[in-house]
C-alpha cells in the first residue's frame, strides 16, 4: 500500500512540476489561434503557449470571474473590455515593456473601449453577417431577414451562433432600433421577431466553419473570417451583410490581474504586434487585424475577399457594439433565456 | 434448464424476440464498427470511403494537444485508480463479513452515492468548491482532477472487491489467527493474496471510469488541463475530422483490452468456488 | 463469555470498521457528497452581475425555477422557457426508458435462453459498449445521422432521397442517442433476473393451457419485475441528467436540464439559478430512487 501511495504522490508531483516556467496560458476563442504563430513564438523565445478555448464572451467572462482558472491572457470583444476593467479582472499594461506598441494602426489606437490601448492589444476585427449556401438560396442575402424571416428554401436549415450580443443587436437593428436599446417598444418587437423565427432555425451552435464547408449546414449567422475559411473549401458559401445593420467587433488581448506568467505574457503581447506575426494571425483565422503593415504578410486573397472588404453600399450599416447598460443587459438576458429554451 | 425451456417454451414462441435481439446487437455495434472503419479511411471524410490508410493515427499522435491530453488522461486515471482502489479495499474490509448496523448502511450509501447523483450536479458543486480553494491557495495543478476522479471511481473499485470478500472462505484466516498470526500478518499473507484478482478488477474498472469521464473534468479543469475526452468534445463540436475517429478507435481498443483482462480475472476467481 | 467483554469486543470491531472506512469517506465527503451542500447554499444567494454570487439572502433562484418576471410589465408568470426544458427532459427520458425496455427485454430474454457458452459471449458483447466512452458512442451516432453522415450519404447514393434528411439537431436525435448509449444499462439487470428465472414455471403455465401472452403477463413479468425496475431506474436517472448526448446531438437548440444548468454557469451568468436547478434535479432523482427502493424491498419481502 505504501508503494501505491508513494507512486500516486510521485505522479501528483510530476503533474504539478509540468506546470512550471517558460509557459504561457492563453485563453482564446476556439479555432482562432494560429498554430504557426505559436510555433514561431516558441522557437524565438522558448516559451510554450497553451491555448484553452471558449465559445462566447459570456463563458469566458464567467470562467475568469470564477477565479483560479490559471489563465494569463484573455481575448475579449470590444464591448466586454470595460467590464473586465471595472471588475479589476485585467491589469493595466506597462507600455514601456511593449516597444512594438507603436505598430498599432492609428485608427485602432484611441478606441472608445480602451483609449490609448493601455489595457488591450489588437488581435483581430471583423463583422457578423449571414453565410448562405448559394445552391440552396440564390436571392439577395444582404439582409437579416435571412434568419429573422427566412425564405422558404432556408426554413429549418439555418444555424444561429448563440452569441447573445450579436444576435440581439442584429434583431434590434432589423426592427429599426439600435444595439443596447432600452426602448421597450423596440425590445418587444425584437423579441417577437426572434421568437417567431426560432422554430425556423436548425440549430444554435458554434463550430459552423467545417459544417458550412461540408454542407452539414446550409446557412448560418456567423463571423466573416470563419465564413471566409468555409468558402475556401466550398465556393458555394456566400457571406451577406445585413443592410438593416450588422455588428462590427474587435477582439483584443488583455492580461489578467492574477496572471502568473507576466514576463511571458509581455513577450507574447509584444510579439503579436510585429507586423509579420500579426499577418500570421490573420492568415490563419482570416480576419483583419489592427497592426500597421501586416497586410504584406497575409495571403493575397485577403485583399479582395468579399468577406473582408465590406461593399461600399453596406459600409454605413456596420456598427461597433457599445457596452450595454445593466438595464439593457437585463432585457437582453430575459429575451435570450426565452429564446434558448 | 435450457433444454427444458427450449422444448416447453422456446424463444421462437415469443414472436419476434430473436429478431429484435439480433437487431439490437447489430445496431449496438454498427455505429462503433463504422467509426472504427473510417478511422482507417485514406480520405478526409468520416462518411465517404476513399481507401485504406493508417495515416490518421500518426497524424493524431503528432498533434501536440492530443499527445498532452492523452498523457494527462493516463496520469489522472492511474492516480485516481490507485487512490480509489486503496481506499476501497480498506472500506470493503471495514464493511463486509460483520453484523449489519446502521453505520454500515450509511457507509454503503455514501460509497455508492456517486452512482446516484447526476454527474452534472457533482460537476457544478466541484466547480464552486474548487474555485474557492484555487483562489485561496493559488494551487491549480492536476490534484483537483485526480481527487474528483478518485471520488467517483470509488464505487467501481469497491463493488468487485466487496463481492469477492463476501464470497471468500473465512476458515483460512481463522486458521492463521489460531497459528498466532497478527491481524496484519493474516491480512498480508492470507486475505490479500486471495483478494488480489478482485483488487485488480476494481482497479481496472476505476481506470476505465476515470478515462471516460467528460462532465466532471470539463468543470474542474484549469487552464491547459484538457483530458482526452474534453479535448474530443471540443473537436467534435468544431472540426469533425477523421482524427477524432482515430483517437476514438484507440480508446475503444484500450477498453476492450482492459475488459478482456477483467473477465479473465473474474473467471479465475469463480473457478475454485464451483 | 461475559456480556461486558462481548460489548467491548463489539465496540472495538465497530471502531475498526469506521477506521477502515474513513479514508474512502474522507475522499467522498470532500469531492462528492460534501460539495452538494455548497450548491444548496448557493441556491439561496443573489447572483453576481457577471456570474458568480454576491453574499446575501435571496429566494430569487427558487422562484425563478417556475416563475419569471415579465421584463416589460413586471408581472410574474410561469417560466415558460424553464417548463419547456423540464418537459423535454422528462419526456425524452421516459421515451428512452420505455424504448430501451421494449427492445431490451427481448434481447435479455434471448441471451438468457442461449447455451451457457453463447450466453457468456453475448453478455460480453453487451458489456463492451457499456464500458466504451460515452463521448465516443455519441460521436459514433453523430457520424451516422448527420447530414453528410453515413446514413444520408448512403441513401443519396442509392437514390432513395436526393436531399439529406435532417435528423441531427432534433429532439429525435437526442432520443436516439440516449437510447443507444443507455441500452446496456437496461439489458444487463433484465438479464440478471431472467437468468435466475425458473423456466419450469413456464412449463406449468403452458400445461395449464395459458396463452403465450397470458404466460408473459402473469408468469414472466411478475418474476422479472425487480429487473425491470432496476433497468428503468438505471436508464431514467442518467437520461434525466444527460449532458453530453444533448450537447452533441441537440445543437444548442434542444437543451435538456443538464445543458440548461451548464448554461447558467457560463453564458447565462446566473449561478444561483443553476444551483437551484441542480438541487431540483437531485430531488427528482431522489424521488425516483425512493420509489425504486420501495418497490424493490417490497418484492424482496414477498420472495
Amino acid at each position: 500500500m505504501k508503494i501505491l501511495m508513494s507512486a500516486a504522490a510521485a505522479l501528483l508531483a510530476g503533474a504539478v512540476a509540468a506546470n512550471a516556467e517558460g509557459e504561457l496560458q492563453l485563453f482564446n476563442w476556439g479555432d482562432y489561434t494560429s498554430p504557426e504563430l505559436l510555433e514561431k513564438f516558441e522557437n524565438e523565445t522558448g516559451i510554450k503557449v497553451t491555448v484553452s478555448d471558449y465559445d462566447s464572451n459570456d463563458t469566458a467572462l464567467a470562467k475568469v470571474e470564477a477565479g483560479g482558472g490559471g489563465y494569463d491572457l484573455v481575448v475579449p470583444s470590444a464591448n466586454y473590455v470595460q467590464i473586465y476593467v471595472e471588475k479589476g479582472l485585467i491589469q493595466e499594461l506597462d507600455l514601456s515593456r511593449l516597444p512594438n506598441h507603436s505598430n498599432i494602426a492609428a485608427e485602432w489606437l484611441d478606441v472608445p473601449w480602451d483609449p490609448g490601448r493601455k489595457y488591450t492589444i489588437p488581435w483581430q476585427w471583423g463583422s457578423v453577417g449571414i453565410a448562405v449556401n448559394s445552391d440552396t438560396y440564390s436571392g439577395d442575402i444582404n439582409t437579416s431577414a435571412m434568419f429573422l424571416d427566412p425564405p422558404e428554401e432556408l426554413v429549418g436549415k439555418i444555424n444561429v451562433a448563440p452569441e447573445m450580443n450579436d444576435v440581439m443587436s442584429l434583431a434590434l437593428m432589423y426592427v429599426g432600433g439600435e444595439a443596447c436599446s432600452e426602448d421597450t417598444e423596440v425590445l418587444k418587437k425584437a423579441r417577437d421577431v426572434l421568437m417567431a423565427a426560432k422554430p425556423k432555425w436548425q440549430s444554435m451552435d458554434y463550430g459552423a466553419t467545417p459544417k458550412l464547408a461540408s454542407n452539414d449546414m446550409l446557412a448560418s449567422v456567423y463571423w466573416n473570417g470563419a465564413v471566409f475559411r468555409a468558402r475556401l473549401e466550398n465556393d458555394k458559401v456566400k457571406f451577406g451583410y445585413p443592410k438593416e445593420g450588422f455588428p462590427l467587433w474587435m477582439d483584443s488581448v488583455a492580461m489578467l490581474s492574477d496572471a502568473k506568467n507576466v514576463d511571458e505574457a509581455y513577450a507574447f503581447l509584444n510579439f503579436i504586434m510585429e507586423p509579420e506575426n500579426a499577418g500570421l494571425i490573420s492568415a490563419f483565422a482570416r480576419y483583419a487585424n489592427g497592426i500597421e503593415g501586416s497586410e504584406e504578410f497575409m495571403p493575397a486573397d485577403m485583399e479582395t475577399a468579399p468577406e473582408i472588404v465590406i461593399p461600399d453600399e453596406y459600409k454605413s450599416a456596420g456598427k461597433f457594439l457599445p457596452t450595454c447598460s445593466p438595464k439593457a443587459l437585463e432585457y437582453y438576458t430575459a429575451i435570450w433565456t426565452e429564446l434558448r429554451k | 434448464m435450457t433444454i427444458v425451456s427450449d422444448r416447453a417454451f422456446s424463444v421462437s414462441r415469443l414472436p419476434g424476440f430473436a429478431t429484435i435481439a439480433v437487431t439490437v446487437l447489430v445496431m449496438l455495434y454498427l455505429p462503433i464498427v463504422l467509426l472504427v472503419l473510417f478511422a482507417f479511411n485514406a480520405g478526409p471524410s468520416p462518411a465517404i470511403w476513399e481507401g485504406f490508410s493508417l495515416h490518421w493515427f500518426p497524424r493524431a499522435w503528432a498533434n501536440e494537444q492530443v499527445k498532452e491530453a492523452t498523457i494527462r488522461s493516463l496520469v489522472i486515471a492511474t492516480s485516481a485508480a490507485i487512490i480509489s482502489t486503496s481506499v476501497a479495499v480498506l472500506a470493503a474490509l471495514g464493511t463486509t463479513r460483520r453484523r449489519k448496523s446502521p453505520g454500515q448502511t450509511f457507509v454503503y450509501l455514501m460509497i455508492n452515492q456517486p452512482l446516484m447523483v447526476p454527474e452534472i450536479v457533482t460537476a457544478v458543486a466541484l466547480l464552486i468548491l474548487f474555485g474557492f480553494i484555487k483562489v485561496a491557495t493559488g494551487y491549480q495543478g492536476l490534484g483537483y482532477l485526480i481527487l474528483a476522479h478518485s471520488a467517483f471511481c470509488i464505487p467501481f473499485a469497491y463493488l468487485p472487491i466487496r463481492a469477492r470478500l463476501e464470497g471468500m472462505d473465512i476458515t483460512l484466516e481463522i486458521a492463521a489467527a489460531d497459528l498466532y498470526a497478527t491481524p496484519w500478518q493474516a491480512f498480508r499473507h492470507v486475505t490479500l493474496p486471495m483478494l488480489m484478482p478482485a483488487v485488480a478488477a476494481g482497479f481496472m474498472l476505476a481506470f476505465i471510469t476515470s478515462l471516460d469521464d467528460v462532465i466532471i473534468s470539463l468543470f474542474v479543469k484549469s487552464a491547459g488541463q484538457d483530458t482526452l475526452p474534453t479535448y474530443m468534445l471540443g473537436q467534435i463540436r468544431r472540426n469533425m475530422t477523421v482524427e477524432v475517429n482515430a483517437i476514438s478507435t484507440l480508446l475503444i481498443g484500450l477498453t476492450v483490452i482492459l475488459l478482456t483482462a477483467f473477465f479473465l480475472l473474474t473467471r479465475e476467481r469463480n473457478r475454485p468456488q464451483k | 463469555m461475559s456480556s461486558a467483554a462481548e460489548i467491548a469486543a463489539e465496540r472495538k470491531e465497530r471502531r475498526r470498521s469506521w477506521l477502515l472506512s474513513a479514508p474512502a469517506l474522507f475522499v467522498l465527503l470532500f469531492a462528492a457528497s460534501g460539495p452538494l451542500l455548497i450548491i444548496l447554499v448557493y441556491s439561496f444567494l443573489p447572483p453576481g452581475k457577471y456570474g458568480n454570487v454576491e453574499w446575501g439572502f435571496s429566494l430569487d433562484a427558487w422562484v425563478g425555477i417556475l416563475y419569471s418576471r415579465d421584463i416589460f410589465d413586471g408581472t410574474y408568470k410561469l417560466a415558460d422557457a424553464h417548463l419547456t426544458i423540464f418537459w423535454r427532459s422528462l419526456k425524452l427520458s421516459l421515451y428512452t426508458t420505455l424504448f430501451t425496455f421494449l427492445v431490451g427485454f427481448p434481447t435479455a430474454w434471448f441471451i438468457a435462453t442461449r447455451s451457457a457458452q453463447m450466453r457468456a459471449v453475448l453478455l460480453f458483447l453487451i458489456t463492451i459498449p457499456f464500458w466504451t466512452n460515452l463521448l465516443v458512442r455519441t460521436f459514433a451516432i453523430n457520424q451516422l445521422i448527420r447530414n453528410e453522415g453515413v446514413v444520408n450519404t448512403f441513401l443519396i447514393w442509392t437514390g432513395v432521397i436526393d436531399t439529406p434528411i435532417q435528423i441531427v439537431y432534433t429532439d429525435f436525435a437526442v432520443f436516439l442517442g440516449m437510447t443507444y448509449v443507455y441500452l446496456p444499462l437496461m439489458v444487463l439487470p433484465l438479464y440478471a433476473t431472467i437468468d435466475r428465472f425458473d423456466m419450469r414455471l413456464l412449463e406449468a403455465g403452458c400445461d395449464l393451457y395459458a396463452s403465450r401472452w397470458q404466460v408473459l403477463r402473469h408468469v414472466i413479468v411478475p418474476v422479472v419485475k425487480p429487473g425491470i425496475i432496476a433497468g428503468s431506474i438505471l436508464v431514467f436517472i442518467p437520461s434525466l441528467g444527460a449532458y453530453v448526448t444533448p450537447r452533441i446531438l441537440g445543437g444548442g437548440r434542444n437543451m435538456m436540464i443538464g445543458n440548461f444548468i451548464d448554461l447558467q454557469f457560463g453564458a447565462g451568468r446566473n449561478w444561483p439559478l443553476g444551483a437551484a436547478l441542480s438541487v431540483t434535479l437531485l430531488l427528482a432523482v431522489a424521488v425516483a430512487l425512493f420509489v425504486y427502493v420501495r418497490y424493490a424491498t417490497r418484492d424482496d419481502n414477498r420472495v
